[in-house]
Protein backbone atom coordinates (compact mmCIF):
# COMPACT_ATOMS: atom_id res chain seq x y z
CA UNK A 1 0.00 0.00 0.00
CA UNK A 2 0.96 3.51 -0.83
CA UNK A 3 0.51 6.53 0.94
CA UNK A 4 1.18 10.31 0.50
CA UNK A 5 1.22 12.23 3.42
CA UNK A 6 1.26 16.21 3.42
CA UNK A 7 3.75 17.56 5.38
CA UNK A 8 3.44 21.47 6.14
CA UNK A 9 6.82 23.13 6.58
CA UNK A 10 6.33 26.14 9.37
CA UNK A 11 8.28 29.00 11.06
CA UNK A 12 9.80 27.37 14.23
CA UNK A 13 6.50 27.60 16.85
CA UNK A 14 9.16 28.11 19.71
CA UNK A 15 10.42 31.96 18.11
CA UNK A 16 7.61 34.75 18.39
CA UNK A 17 5.99 34.79 14.61
CA UNK A 18 6.10 38.21 12.82
CA UNK A 19 4.10 39.68 9.73
CA UNK A 20 5.90 40.55 6.27
CA UNK A 21 5.36 43.60 4.51
CA UNK A 22 2.28 42.56 2.91
CA UNK A 23 0.81 41.35 6.29
CA UNK A 24 1.64 37.87 5.28
CA UNK A 25 2.96 35.31 7.93
CA UNK A 26 6.75 35.70 7.75
CA UNK A 27 8.55 32.18 6.68
CA UNK A 28 11.56 33.92 5.52
CA UNK A 29 12.83 31.87 8.69
CA UNK A 30 14.32 28.40 9.12
CA UNK A 31 11.52 25.77 8.56
CA UNK A 32 10.37 22.95 10.58
CA UNK A 33 7.94 19.93 10.26
CA UNK A 34 4.72 21.12 11.70
CA UNK A 35 3.93 18.57 14.48
CA UNK A 36 1.00 18.45 13.57
CA UNK A 37 2.34 16.60 10.61
CA UNK A 38 4.16 14.14 12.65
CA UNK A 39 1.34 11.87 13.26
CA UNK A 40 0.42 11.90 9.60
CA UNK A 41 3.86 10.09 8.64
CA UNK A 42 3.71 7.72 11.53
CA UNK A 43 0.51 6.78 10.84
CA UNK A 44 1.65 5.83 6.92
CA UNK A 45 4.69 4.21 8.40
CA UNK A 46 2.26 2.20 10.94
CA UNK A 47 0.07 1.54 7.80
CA UNK A 48 2.50 0.58 4.84
CA UNK A 49 3.92 -1.80 7.58
CA UNK A 50 0.54 -3.52 8.56
CA UNK A 51 0.11 -3.74 4.66
CA UNK A 52 3.14 -5.94 4.35
CA UNK A 53 4.80 -3.30 2.06
CA UNK A 54 4.69 -0.36 -0.35
CA UNK A 55 5.75 3.15 0.06
CA UNK A 56 5.36 6.32 2.07
CA UNK A 57 5.90 9.24 0.03
CA UNK A 58 5.51 13.26 0.93
CA UNK A 59 4.40 16.29 -0.64
CA UNK A 60 5.28 19.46 0.29
CA UNK A 61 4.44 23.67 -0.71
CA UNK A 62 7.22 25.47 0.64
CA UNK A 63 9.05 28.70 0.15
CA UNK A 64 12.96 29.25 -0.60
CA UNK A 65 13.28 25.46 -1.43
CA UNK A 66 13.13 24.70 2.03
CA UNK A 67 13.87 20.94 2.43
CA UNK A 68 13.92 20.43 6.70
CA UNK A 69 11.37 19.68 7.80
CA UNK A 70 10.86 17.28 5.08
CA UNK A 71 14.17 15.70 5.89
CA UNK A 72 12.49 15.21 9.30
CA UNK A 73 9.82 13.29 7.83
CA UNK A 74 12.25 11.34 5.48
CA UNK A 75 14.27 10.43 8.82
CA UNK A 76 11.34 8.75 10.73
CA UNK A 77 11.11 6.68 7.46
CA UNK A 78 9.27 7.83 4.56
CA UNK A 79 11.22 6.87 1.21
CA UNK A 80 11.03 10.26 -0.79
CA UNK A 81 9.30 13.85 -1.19
CA UNK A 82 7.80 16.14 -3.53
CA UNK A 83 8.85 19.76 -2.48
CA UNK A 84 7.05 22.64 -4.86
CA UNK A 85 8.85 25.86 -4.21
CA UNK A 86 8.37 28.74 -6.72
CA UNK A 87 7.90 32.72 -5.77
CA UNK A 88 4.86 32.87 -7.44
CA UNK A 89 3.50 31.04 -4.46
CA UNK A 90 3.89 33.39 -1.59
CA UNK A 91 1.02 34.89 -0.39
CA UNK A 92 -1.23 32.00 -1.71
CA UNK A 93 -4.49 31.11 0.13
CA UNK A 94 -5.83 27.60 1.11
CA UNK A 95 -7.73 27.12 -2.10
CA UNK A 96 -4.33 27.54 -4.02
CA UNK A 97 -2.49 25.41 -1.92
CA UNK A 98 -4.99 22.67 -2.05
CA UNK A 99 -4.71 22.69 -6.09
CA UNK A 100 -0.85 23.50 -5.88
CA UNK A 101 -0.33 19.82 -3.37
CA UNK A 102 -3.49 17.87 -5.79
CA UNK A 103 -1.05 18.49 -8.76
CA UNK A 104 1.85 17.62 -6.41
CA UNK A 105 0.06 14.31 -5.42
CA UNK A 106 -0.88 13.13 -9.07
CA UNK A 107 3.42 13.14 -9.61
CA UNK A 108 3.16 10.01 -6.75
CA UNK A 109 2.09 7.40 -8.82
CA UNK A 110 -0.40 4.62 -7.76
CA UNK A 111 -0.99 6.07 -4.35
CA UNK A 112 -3.68 4.43 -2.34
CA UNK A 113 -4.16 6.91 0.66
CA UNK A 114 -3.34 10.73 1.38
CA UNK A 115 -3.42 11.66 5.08
CA UNK A 116 -2.86 15.23 6.33
CA UNK A 117 -3.58 16.77 9.99
CA UNK A 118 -6.52 18.14 10.77
CA UNK A 119 -5.45 21.42 10.81
CA UNK A 120 -1.89 23.46 10.85
CA UNK A 121 -0.24 24.84 13.84
CA UNK A 122 0.68 28.10 11.48
CA UNK A 123 -2.54 29.01 9.15
CA UNK A 124 -4.87 26.37 11.02
CA UNK A 125 -7.60 26.90 8.22
CA UNK A 126 -8.23 23.20 8.33
CA UNK A 127 -10.24 23.42 4.77
CA UNK A 128 -6.60 22.54 2.53
CA UNK A 129 -7.45 18.50 2.65
CA UNK A 130 -10.70 18.59 1.95
CA UNK A 131 -9.78 21.14 -0.79
CA UNK A 132 -7.33 18.48 -2.19
CA UNK A 133 -9.82 15.64 -2.01
CA UNK A 134 -12.41 18.34 -4.32
CA UNK A 135 -9.62 18.98 -7.00
CA UNK A 136 -9.03 15.27 -7.16
CA UNK A 137 -12.30 13.97 -7.15
CA UNK A 138 -11.41 11.66 -4.21
CA UNK A 139 -13.87 10.99 -0.76
CA UNK A 140 -12.51 12.39 2.67
CA UNK A 141 -12.58 11.66 5.61
CA UNK A 142 -11.57 14.05 8.47
CA UNK A 143 -10.82 14.17 12.32
CA UNK A 144 -9.71 10.75 12.61
CA UNK A 145 -8.69 9.26 15.80
CA UNK A 146 -7.99 5.99 14.72
CA UNK A 147 -7.15 4.56 11.39
CA UNK A 148 -7.02 0.66 9.53
CA UNK A 149 -6.58 -0.52 6.27
CA UNK A 150 -8.37 -3.27 5.38
CA UNK A 151 -7.76 -4.60 1.76
CA UNK A 152 -9.10 -1.56 -0.39
CA UNK A 153 -11.57 -0.15 2.55
CA UNK A 154 -9.72 2.69 5.33
CA UNK A 155 -11.96 2.20 8.61
CA UNK A 156 -11.99 5.28 10.20
CA UNK A 157 -12.91 6.19 13.72
CA UNK A 158 -13.74 9.92 12.97
CA UNK A 159 -14.18 12.40 15.94
CA UNK A 160 -17.94 14.16 16.44
CA UNK A 161 -19.49 16.66 18.73
CA UNK A 162 -21.15 14.11 20.69
CA UNK A 163 -18.54 11.57 20.40
CA UNK A 164 -17.43 9.61 17.40
CA UNK A 165 -18.41 7.76 14.42
CA UNK A 166 -16.77 4.59 12.53
CA UNK A 167 -16.70 5.56 9.03
CA UNK A 168 -15.41 2.87 6.02
CA UNK A 169 -14.63 4.30 2.62
CA UNK A 170 -12.89 2.80 -0.23
CA UNK A 171 -9.57 3.73 -1.42
CA UNK A 172 -8.30 5.90 -2.96
CA UNK A 173 -9.29 8.51 -0.08
CA UNK A 174 -7.95 11.49 1.92
CA UNK A 175 -8.13 10.96 5.45
CA UNK A 176 -7.25 13.86 7.77
CA UNK A 177 -5.48 12.81 11.32
CA UNK A 178 -5.91 13.99 14.86
CA UNK A 179 -2.74 14.97 17.15
CA UNK A 180 -3.10 11.52 19.25
CA UNK A 181 -3.88 9.25 16.25
CA UNK A 182 -0.58 7.61 17.39
CA UNK A 183 2.31 8.22 19.20
CA UNK A 184 5.21 10.10 16.56
CA UNK A 185 8.94 8.40 16.64
CA UNK A 186 12.14 10.42 17.38
CA UNK A 187 14.11 9.59 14.18
CA UNK A 188 16.94 7.92 14.46
CA UNK A 189 20.60 8.52 13.89
CA UNK A 190 20.36 5.73 11.18
CA UNK A 191 17.24 7.02 9.91
CA UNK A 192 18.56 11.23 9.70
CA UNK A 193 21.81 9.48 7.99
CA UNK A 194 19.74 7.20 5.53
CA UNK A 195 17.41 10.30 4.78
CA UNK A 196 20.09 12.72 3.16
CA UNK A 197 20.11 9.89 0.15
CA UNK A 198 16.55 9.34 -0.22
CA UNK A 199 15.05 10.99 -3.33
CA UNK A 200 13.64 14.54 -3.15
CA UNK A 201 11.84 16.06 -6.35
CA UNK A 202 11.86 20.12 -6.35
CA UNK A 203 9.52 21.65 -8.85
CA UNK A 204 7.67 24.93 -9.66
CA UNK A 205 4.36 25.54 -10.54
CA UNK A 206 4.96 25.44 -14.55
CA UNK A 207 6.52 22.30 -13.67
CA UNK A 208 3.05 21.25 -12.51
CA UNK A 209 1.15 22.67 -15.15
CA UNK A 210 -0.21 25.55 -12.84
CA UNK A 211 -0.62 28.93 -14.55
CA UNK A 212 1.79 31.45 -11.89
CA UNK A 213 -1.23 34.21 -12.11
CA UNK A 214 -3.87 31.73 -10.71
CA UNK A 215 -2.22 30.95 -7.48
CA UNK A 216 0.28 32.86 -5.00
CA UNK A 217 -0.83 36.62 -3.71
CA UNK A 218 -2.11 37.21 -7.86
CA UNK A 219 -4.56 34.73 -7.45
CA UNK A 220 -5.75 34.37 -3.66
CA UNK A 221 -9.15 35.63 -4.16
CA UNK A 222 -8.67 37.83 -0.47
CA UNK A 223 -6.62 40.39 0.98
CA UNK A 224 -6.01 42.12 4.79
CA UNK A 225 -7.45 45.08 5.02
CA UNK A 226 -5.86 45.81 8.63
CA UNK A 227 -3.63 44.62 11.65
CA UNK A 228 -4.26 45.72 15.01
CA UNK A 229 -3.14 44.47 18.34
CA UNK A 230 -5.51 42.55 20.31
CA UNK A 231 -6.90 43.81 23.57
CA UNK A 232 -4.78 42.11 26.38
CA UNK A 233 -6.39 40.93 29.24
CA UNK A 234 -4.51 41.62 32.38
CA UNK A 235 -3.43 39.62 35.43
CA UNK A 236 -4.89 39.99 38.31
CA UNK A 237 -4.20 38.91 41.80
CA UNK A 238 -1.44 36.58 41.80
CA UNK A 239 -1.02 34.25 45.57
CA UNK A 240 1.70 32.16 46.03
CA UNK A 241 -0.24 29.10 48.24
CA UNK A 242 1.94 28.63 51.65
CA UNK A 243 -1.30 26.45 52.85
CA UNK A 244 -4.51 28.98 52.58
CA UNK A 245 -4.72 29.96 49.34
CA UNK A 246 -7.70 27.98 48.23
CA UNK A 247 -9.57 30.39 50.91
CA UNK A 248 -8.59 32.97 48.26
CA UNK A 249 -10.91 30.98 45.64
CA UNK A 250 -13.53 30.43 47.86
CA UNK A 251 -13.47 34.48 48.60
CA UNK A 252 -13.66 34.71 44.82
CA UNK A 253 -16.19 32.67 44.27
CA UNK A 254 -18.18 34.54 47.05
CA UNK A 255 -18.30 37.42 45.90
CA UNK A 256 -19.20 36.29 42.42
CA UNK A 257 -22.40 35.00 44.02
CA UNK A 258 -21.82 31.47 42.70
CA UNK A 259 -21.56 29.66 45.78
CA UNK B 1 -29.17 43.88 -1.60
CA UNK B 2 -27.33 40.83 -0.47
CA UNK B 3 -29.01 37.21 -0.12
CA UNK B 4 -27.40 35.76 3.37
CA UNK B 5 -27.23 31.78 3.69
CA UNK B 6 -26.39 30.07 7.19
CA UNK B 7 -25.68 26.90 7.23
CA UNK B 8 -27.63 25.34 10.21
CA UNK B 9 -26.61 22.03 11.83
CA UNK B 10 -28.64 20.28 14.44
CA UNK B 11 -28.18 16.83 16.25
CA UNK B 12 -31.26 14.96 17.17
CA UNK B 13 -33.53 17.60 16.39
CA UNK B 14 -31.97 20.83 18.59
CA UNK B 15 -29.84 23.03 16.57
CA UNK B 16 -26.29 24.12 17.19
CA UNK B 17 -26.03 27.09 19.16
CA UNK B 18 -23.26 28.08 16.73
CA UNK B 19 -25.87 27.76 13.88
CA UNK B 20 -28.10 30.53 15.87
CA UNK B 21 -25.71 32.88 16.42
CA UNK B 22 -24.35 32.82 12.61
CA UNK B 23 -28.26 33.60 12.09
CA UNK B 24 -28.18 36.42 14.09
CA UNK B 25 -25.61 37.66 12.65
CA UNK B 26 -26.92 37.62 9.09
CA UNK B 27 -29.23 40.22 10.23
CA UNK B 28 -26.62 42.73 9.97
CA UNK B 29 -25.48 41.53 7.30
CA UNK B 30 -27.87 41.43 4.32
CA UNK B 31 -31.32 42.16 3.97
CA UNK B 32 -32.51 38.42 3.08
CA UNK B 33 -31.47 35.68 5.65
CA UNK B 34 -32.10 31.86 4.47
CA UNK B 35 -30.94 28.59 6.25
CA UNK B 36 -29.70 25.45 4.54
CA UNK B 37 -29.97 22.59 6.43
CA UNK B 38 -30.33 18.62 6.36
CA UNK B 39 -30.98 15.39 7.81
CA UNK B 40 -34.03 13.26 8.52
CA UNK B 41 -35.80 15.42 10.99
CA UNK B 42 -35.56 19.19 9.92
CA UNK B 43 -38.92 19.73 9.87
CA UNK B 44 -38.73 19.42 13.80
CA UNK B 45 -36.40 22.83 14.00
CA UNK B 46 -37.33 24.52 10.93
CA UNK B 47 -39.11 26.96 13.79
CA UNK B 48 -36.86 27.66 15.42
CA UNK B 49 -34.43 28.75 13.12
CA UNK B 50 -37.29 31.29 11.70
CA UNK B 51 -37.38 32.38 15.29
CA UNK B 52 -33.91 33.59 14.72
CA UNK B 53 -34.42 35.15 11.04
CA UNK B 54 -34.12 33.16 8.72
CA UNK B 55 -37.47 33.49 6.23
CA UNK B 56 -37.00 30.37 4.28
CA UNK B 57 -35.30 26.51 5.32
CA UNK B 58 -33.87 25.03 2.05
CA UNK B 59 -33.68 21.07 3.04
CA UNK B 60 -31.07 18.98 1.69
CA UNK B 61 -32.94 16.15 3.57
CA UNK B 62 -31.95 12.71 4.79
CA UNK B 63 -28.22 12.44 3.75
CA UNK B 64 -28.79 8.63 4.61
CA UNK B 65 -25.07 7.19 5.91
CA UNK B 66 -23.30 9.71 4.05
CA UNK B 67 -20.54 12.24 5.40
CA UNK B 68 -22.47 15.52 5.32
CA UNK B 69 -20.02 17.38 3.14
CA UNK B 70 -20.17 16.19 -0.35
CA UNK B 71 -24.26 16.14 -0.68
CA UNK B 72 -24.67 19.25 1.17
CA UNK B 73 -21.65 21.42 -0.89
CA UNK B 74 -23.63 19.68 -4.08
CA UNK B 75 -26.91 21.27 -3.20
CA UNK B 76 -25.60 24.59 -2.59
CA UNK B 77 -22.99 24.45 -5.50
CA UNK B 78 -26.29 23.25 -7.77
CA UNK B 79 -27.89 26.45 -6.30
CA UNK B 80 -25.25 28.84 -7.01
CA UNK B 81 -24.75 27.22 -10.39
CA UNK B 82 -28.06 27.69 -11.22
CA UNK B 83 -28.32 31.44 -9.96
CA UNK B 84 -30.50 30.78 -7.43
CA UNK B 85 -27.19 31.20 -4.68
CA UNK B 86 -26.32 33.27 -1.86
CA UNK B 87 -23.94 36.05 -1.80
CA UNK B 88 -22.70 35.68 1.57
CA UNK B 89 -22.58 32.17 2.83
CA UNK B 90 -21.83 31.77 6.80
CA UNK B 91 -20.82 28.55 7.63
CA UNK B 92 -19.86 27.43 11.59
CA UNK B 93 -16.56 26.40 12.11
CA UNK B 94 -17.54 22.58 13.19
CA UNK B 95 -16.56 19.64 11.93
CA UNK B 96 -18.97 19.29 9.25
CA UNK B 97 -19.48 22.83 8.73
CA UNK B 98 -15.78 23.62 8.53
CA UNK B 99 -15.83 19.75 5.86
CA UNK B 100 -18.70 21.40 3.58
CA UNK B 101 -16.75 25.02 3.36
CA UNK B 102 -13.89 23.09 2.13
CA UNK B 103 -15.63 21.22 -0.46
CA UNK B 104 -17.83 23.52 -1.60
CA UNK B 105 -14.95 25.86 -2.24
CA UNK B 106 -12.85 24.21 -4.16
CA UNK B 107 -16.49 22.94 -6.23
CA UNK B 108 -17.18 26.79 -6.93
CA UNK B 109 -13.48 28.09 -7.12
CA UNK B 110 -13.98 30.28 -4.46
CA UNK B 111 -11.91 31.31 -1.24
CA UNK B 112 -13.06 30.88 2.48
CA UNK B 113 -11.88 33.23 5.18
CA UNK B 114 -11.77 30.99 7.69
CA UNK B 115 -11.47 31.57 11.81
CA UNK B 116 -13.50 34.26 11.89
CA UNK B 117 -14.37 36.01 15.11
CA UNK B 118 -16.27 39.47 13.75
CA UNK B 119 -17.86 40.28 10.45
CA UNK B 120 -18.57 43.81 9.57
CA UNK B 121 -21.33 44.46 6.79
CA UNK B 122 -19.74 45.42 3.59
CA UNK B 123 -19.63 44.50 -0.32
CA UNK B 124 -18.07 42.18 0.86
CA UNK B 125 -18.05 41.77 4.74
CA UNK B 126 -14.99 42.46 6.19
CA UNK B 127 -13.69 39.56 8.61
CA UNK B 128 -11.65 39.75 11.77
CA UNK B 129 -9.30 36.12 12.71
CA UNK B 130 -7.22 36.19 15.34
CA UNK B 131 -3.49 35.44 15.01
CA UNK B 132 -0.35 34.50 16.93
CA UNK B 133 -2.49 32.90 19.89
CA UNK B 134 -5.26 35.79 19.94
CA UNK B 135 -2.18 38.66 20.03
CA UNK B 136 -3.09 39.83 16.78
CA UNK B 137 -6.48 40.55 15.05
CA UNK B 138 -6.27 40.46 11.22
CA UNK B 139 -9.19 41.75 9.37
CA UNK B 140 -9.79 40.49 5.85
CA UNK B 141 -11.70 40.78 2.82
CA UNK B 142 -12.33 39.00 -0.72
CA UNK B 143 -11.51 40.46 -4.09
CA UNK B 144 -13.06 38.52 -6.17
CA UNK B 145 -16.64 38.05 -6.87
CA UNK B 146 -19.76 36.15 -5.22
CA UNK B 147 -20.52 34.00 -3.09
CA UNK B 148 -18.35 34.95 -0.61
CA UNK B 149 -17.83 32.10 2.34
CA UNK B 150 -17.19 32.82 5.82
CA UNK B 151 -16.32 29.92 8.36
CA UNK B 152 -16.98 31.29 11.82
CA UNK B 153 -15.73 30.31 15.18
CA UNK B 154 -18.06 29.44 18.14
CA UNK B 155 -19.36 31.92 20.48
CA UNK B 156 -18.44 35.03 18.33
CA UNK B 157 -22.00 36.34 18.32
CA UNK B 158 -24.81 36.44 20.94
CA UNK B 159 -27.64 34.80 19.83
CA UNK B 160 -31.06 36.59 20.22
CA UNK B 161 -34.63 35.54 18.86
CA UNK B 162 -35.91 37.88 16.35
CA UNK B 163 -39.64 36.35 16.48
CA UNK B 164 -40.18 35.73 12.72
CA UNK B 165 -40.80 32.12 11.13
CA UNK B 166 -39.62 30.11 8.08
CA UNK B 167 -41.01 28.29 5.15
CA UNK B 168 -39.37 25.30 4.39
CA UNK B 169 -37.89 24.52 0.37
CA UNK B 170 -36.34 21.22 -0.49
CA UNK B 171 -32.62 21.38 -1.92
CA UNK B 172 -31.67 18.54 -4.13
CA UNK B 173 -28.38 17.08 -3.55
CA UNK B 174 -27.19 15.97 -7.16
CA UNK B 175 -25.54 12.87 -7.34
CA UNK B 176 -21.70 13.11 -6.66
CA UNK B 177 -20.19 10.07 -7.21
CA UNK B 178 -16.94 9.18 -6.33
CA UNK B 179 -16.72 11.69 -3.56
CA UNK B 180 -19.28 10.80 -1.68
CA UNK B 181 -18.23 6.69 -0.56
CA UNK B 182 -16.96 7.05 2.32
CA UNK B 183 -20.31 5.70 4.59
CA UNK B 184 -20.85 5.96 8.09
CA UNK B 185 -21.31 2.23 9.40
CA UNK B 186 -22.23 3.26 13.57
CA UNK B 187 -21.95 6.17 16.12
CA UNK B 188 -20.69 6.29 19.35
CA UNK B 189 -22.20 8.84 21.99
CA UNK B 190 -19.36 9.24 24.89
CA UNK B 191 -22.45 10.01 27.67
CA UNK B 192 -21.07 12.81 30.18
CA UNK B 193 -23.38 14.04 32.93
CA UNK B 194 -24.35 17.87 33.91
CA UNK B 195 -24.01 20.80 32.14
CA UNK B 196 -23.15 21.55 28.50
CA UNK B 197 -19.01 21.94 28.60
CA UNK B 198 -19.71 24.82 25.88
CA UNK B 199 -22.90 26.13 27.34
CA UNK B 200 -22.07 25.61 31.63
CA UNK B 201 -21.74 29.09 32.89
CA UNK B 202 -18.67 27.40 35.16
CA UNK B 203 -16.03 25.56 33.54
CA UNK B 204 -13.24 23.86 35.59
CA UNK B 205 -10.30 22.18 33.57
CA UNK B 206 -7.42 20.61 33.99
CA UNK B 207 -4.21 19.70 32.24
CA UNK B 208 -1.20 17.44 32.69
CA UNK B 209 0.10 19.62 35.77
CA UNK B 210 -2.79 17.12 37.80
CA UNK B 211 0.00 14.16 37.11
CA UNK B 212 -2.03 11.13 36.18
CA UNK B 213 -5.03 10.40 34.71
CA UNK B 214 -6.84 9.11 38.52
CA UNK B 215 -6.21 12.41 39.71
CA UNK B 216 -9.05 14.30 37.30
CA UNK B 217 -11.31 13.06 39.70
CA UNK B 218 -10.92 16.52 42.02
CA UNK B 219 -11.85 18.33 38.56
CA UNK B 220 -15.07 16.29 38.36
CA UNK B 221 -15.83 16.75 41.98
CA UNK B 222 -15.23 20.32 42.13
CA UNK B 223 -17.23 20.56 38.78
CA UNK B 224 -19.95 19.11 40.51
CA UNK B 225 -19.81 20.94 43.49
CA UNK B 226 -19.54 24.32 41.24
CA UNK B 227 -22.48 22.78 39.19
CA UNK B 228 -20.12 23.07 36.36
CA UNK B 229 -18.71 21.38 33.47
CA UNK B 230 -15.09 19.69 33.65
CA UNK B 231 -12.93 20.62 30.76
CA UNK B 232 -9.78 19.58 30.09
CA UNK B 233 -6.19 20.68 27.77
CA UNK B 234 -5.12 18.96 24.67
CA UNK B 235 -2.22 17.40 27.15
CA UNK B 236 -4.45 15.34 28.62
CA UNK B 237 -7.30 14.39 26.16
CA UNK B 238 -4.03 13.04 24.01
CA UNK B 239 -3.01 11.22 26.80
CA UNK B 240 -6.24 9.55 26.72
CA UNK B 241 -7.40 10.54 30.45
CA UNK B 242 -10.29 11.87 29.15
CA UNK B 243 -12.62 12.22 26.08
CA UNK B 244 -12.01 14.44 23.16
CA UNK B 245 -14.81 16.05 23.62
CA UNK B 246 -13.92 17.43 27.13
CA UNK B 247 -11.26 19.65 25.06
CA UNK B 248 -11.01 23.28 25.23
CA UNK B 249 -9.07 25.29 22.69
CA UNK B 250 -8.21 26.29 18.99
CA UNK B 251 -8.95 22.15 18.19
CA UNK B 252 -11.60 21.60 21.51
CA UNK B 253 -14.51 23.54 22.55
CA UNK B 254 -14.47 27.29 22.55
CA UNK B 255 -16.04 28.43 26.04
CA UNK B 256 -17.17 31.51 27.11
CA UNK B 257 -18.15 30.88 30.71
CA UNK B 258 -18.88 33.50 33.74
CA UNK B 259 -16.11 31.50 35.36
CA UNK B 260 -13.23 29.22 34.26
CA UNK B 261 -10.84 27.03 36.61
CA UNK B 262 -7.77 26.45 35.14
CA UNK B 263 -5.63 23.77 37.33
CA UNK B 264 -2.58 22.32 36.15
CA UNK B 265 -3.01 24.13 32.23
CA UNK B 266 -0.40 26.39 30.99
CA UNK B 267 -1.88 28.04 29.10
CA UNK B 268 -0.12 27.16 25.46
CA UNK B 269 -2.43 29.78 22.85
CA UNK B 270 -4.15 27.54 21.53
CA UNK B 271 -5.89 26.75 25.24
CA UNK B 272 -6.45 30.13 25.58
CA UNK B 273 -7.93 30.84 22.01
CA UNK B 274 -10.65 28.02 23.56
CA UNK B 275 -11.24 30.51 27.11
CA UNK B 276 -9.91 33.26 26.97
CA UNK B 277 -13.59 35.60 26.79
CA UNK B 278 -14.05 34.03 30.25
CA UNK B 279 -15.67 36.34 32.49
CA UNK B 280 -13.29 35.46 35.07
CA UNK B 281 -10.33 33.30 34.80
CA UNK B 282 -8.92 31.47 38.13
CA UNK B 283 -5.42 29.39 37.62
CA UNK B 284 -3.82 26.96 40.04
CA UNK B 285 0.03 26.35 38.44
CA UNK B 286 2.85 25.65 40.61
CA UNK B 287 4.78 27.65 38.10
CA UNK B 288 4.60 31.34 38.47
CA UNK B 289 6.31 32.00 34.72
CA UNK B 290 3.06 30.15 33.50
CA UNK B 291 1.20 32.15 30.80
CA UNK B 292 -2.15 30.92 32.09
CA UNK B 293 -0.84 33.00 35.26
CA UNK B 294 -0.62 36.50 33.28
CA UNK B 295 -4.31 36.27 32.23
CA UNK B 296 -6.14 35.34 34.84
CA UNK B 297 -8.07 37.81 37.44
CA UNK B 298 -7.00 35.08 40.08
CA UNK B 299 -3.90 33.20 39.95
CA UNK B 300 -2.58 31.18 43.05
CA UNK B 301 0.87 30.02 42.73
CA UNK B 302 1.01 26.59 44.19
CA UNK B 303 0.44 22.50 43.92
CA UNK B 304 -2.64 21.15 42.68
CA UNK B 305 -2.42 18.03 44.80
CA UNK B 306 -2.66 20.45 48.04
CA UNK B 307 -4.99 23.55 46.89
CA UNK B 308 -7.52 21.21 44.60
CA UNK B 309 -8.24 19.04 47.58
CA UNK B 310 -8.47 22.10 50.75
CA UNK B 311 -11.03 23.91 48.30
CA UNK B 312 -13.26 20.97 47.80
CA UNK B 313 -13.36 20.51 51.46
CA UNK B 314 -14.19 24.06 52.14
CA UNK B 315 -16.66 24.01 49.24
CA UNK B 316 -18.35 20.62 50.68
CA UNK B 317 -18.46 22.03 54.05
CA UNK B 318 -20.43 25.02 53.27
CA UNK B 319 -22.69 22.61 51.14
C1 LIG C 1 -2.44 22.74 15.97
C2 LIG C 1 -2.51 22.64 17.46
C3 LIG C 1 -3.76 22.68 18.06
C4 LIG C 1 -3.86 22.59 19.46
N1 LIG C 1 -5.09 22.66 20.03
C5 LIG C 1 -5.19 22.64 21.37
C6 LIG C 1 -6.46 22.74 22.01
O1 LIG C 1 -7.52 22.81 21.36
N2 LIG C 1 -6.51 22.74 23.35
C7 LIG C 1 -5.37 22.64 24.12
O2 LIG C 1 -5.49 22.66 25.36
N3 LIG C 1 -4.16 22.51 23.55
C8 LIG C 1 -4.05 22.50 22.20
N4 LIG C 1 -2.82 22.34 21.64
C9 LIG C 1 -1.69 21.93 22.51
C10 LIG C 1 -1.05 23.06 23.27
O3 LIG C 1 -0.06 23.64 22.45
C11 LIG C 1 -0.40 22.54 24.57
O4 LIG C 1 0.51 21.52 24.25
C12 LIG C 1 -1.39 22.00 25.60
O5 LIG C 1 -2.45 22.91 25.80
C13 LIG C 1 -0.65 21.79 26.91
O6 LIG C 1 -1.49 21.21 27.88
P1 LIG C 1 -1.21 21.42 29.43
O7 LIG C 1 -1.28 22.86 29.76
O8 LIG C 1 -2.11 20.48 30.16
O9 LIG C 1 0.26 20.81 29.61
P2 LIG C 1 1.65 21.54 29.86
O10 LIG C 1 1.91 22.59 28.86
O11 LIG C 1 2.63 20.45 30.02
O12 LIG C 1 1.44 22.29 31.23
C14 LIG C 1 1.31 21.68 32.47
C15 LIG C 1 1.31 22.79 33.50
O13 LIG C 1 1.07 22.23 34.77
C16 LIG C 1 1.90 22.87 35.73
N5 LIG C 1 2.09 21.91 36.82
C17 LIG C 1 2.82 20.79 36.84
N6 LIG C 1 2.70 20.16 38.02
C18 LIG C 1 1.86 20.89 38.76
C19 LIG C 1 1.32 20.77 40.07
N7 LIG C 1 1.63 19.73 40.86
N8 LIG C 1 0.49 21.75 40.53
C20 LIG C 1 0.17 22.81 39.74
N9 LIG C 1 0.63 22.98 38.49
C21 LIG C 1 1.46 22.02 38.01
C22 LIG C 1 3.17 23.19 34.98
O14 LIG C 1 3.83 24.32 35.61
C23 LIG C 1 2.64 23.55 33.61
O15 LIG C 1 2.38 24.93 33.49
C24 LIG C 1 -2.69 22.44 20.25
C25 LIG C 1 -1.44 22.40 19.64
C26 LIG C 1 -1.34 22.48 18.25
C27 LIG C 1 0.02 22.44 17.63
N1 LIG D 1 2.03 24.15 2.27
C1 LIG D 1 1.67 22.91 2.63
N2 LIG D 1 2.45 21.85 2.37
C2 LIG D 1 2.09 20.60 2.73
N3 LIG D 1 0.95 20.31 3.39
C3 LIG D 1 0.13 21.33 3.68
C4 LIG D 1 0.43 22.67 3.32
N4 LIG D 1 -0.60 23.46 3.75
C5 LIG D 1 -1.49 22.63 4.35
N5 LIG D 1 -1.06 21.35 4.31
C6 LIG D 1 -1.72 20.16 4.88
O1 LIG D 1 -3.07 20.48 5.20
C7 LIG D 1 -3.25 20.47 6.63
C8 LIG D 1 -4.22 21.55 7.06
O2 LIG D 1 -3.65 22.81 6.80
P1 LIG D 1 -4.43 24.18 7.00
O3 LIG D 1 -5.55 24.19 6.00
O4 LIG D 1 -3.40 25.23 6.78
O5 LIG D 1 -4.96 24.18 8.42
C9 LIG D 1 -1.85 20.64 7.18
O6 LIG D 1 -1.75 20.21 8.52
C10 LIG D 1 -1.05 19.80 6.20
O7 LIG D 1 -1.20 18.41 6.44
Amino acid sequence: MNVVVCVKQIPDPASPGSLDANNNLDRSSKLVIDDSDMYGVEMALQLVQAAGGGEVSLVSMAPNGETAGLRTALAMGAEKAVLVSDDALKGSDALSTAKVLAAAIKRVEGFDLILAATESSDGYTGTTPVQIAEVLGLPAVTFAKHIEVDGSTVKVQRQTEAGYDEVTCPLPALVTVTAGVVEPRYPSFKGIMAAKGKPLDQVTVADLGIDAGSVGAAGAGQKITDVAEAEARKAGEVVVDEGEAFQKIVEFLDKLKVI
Amino acid sequence: MAKVWVLAEATNGKVSSLSLELLTKARDLGDTVEAVTWGADTASFADELGAHGATKVYDVGDIGTSLPAVPVAAAIAAAVEAGNGPDILLVGQSYDGRDIAGRLSAKLDKPVLTNVVDLTAGDPPVASHAIFGGATLVQATFTGSAPFIYAVRPKSFVAEASGGSATVESLAAPEAGATDAATVVDRHVEERSGPQLDEAAIVVSGGRGLGEAKNYEMIEELAKLLKGAPGASRAIVDAGWVPYSYQVGQTGKTVKPTIYIAAGISGATQHMVGMKGAKNIIAINKDQEAPILQIADLGIVGDVHKVLPQLIEALKARS
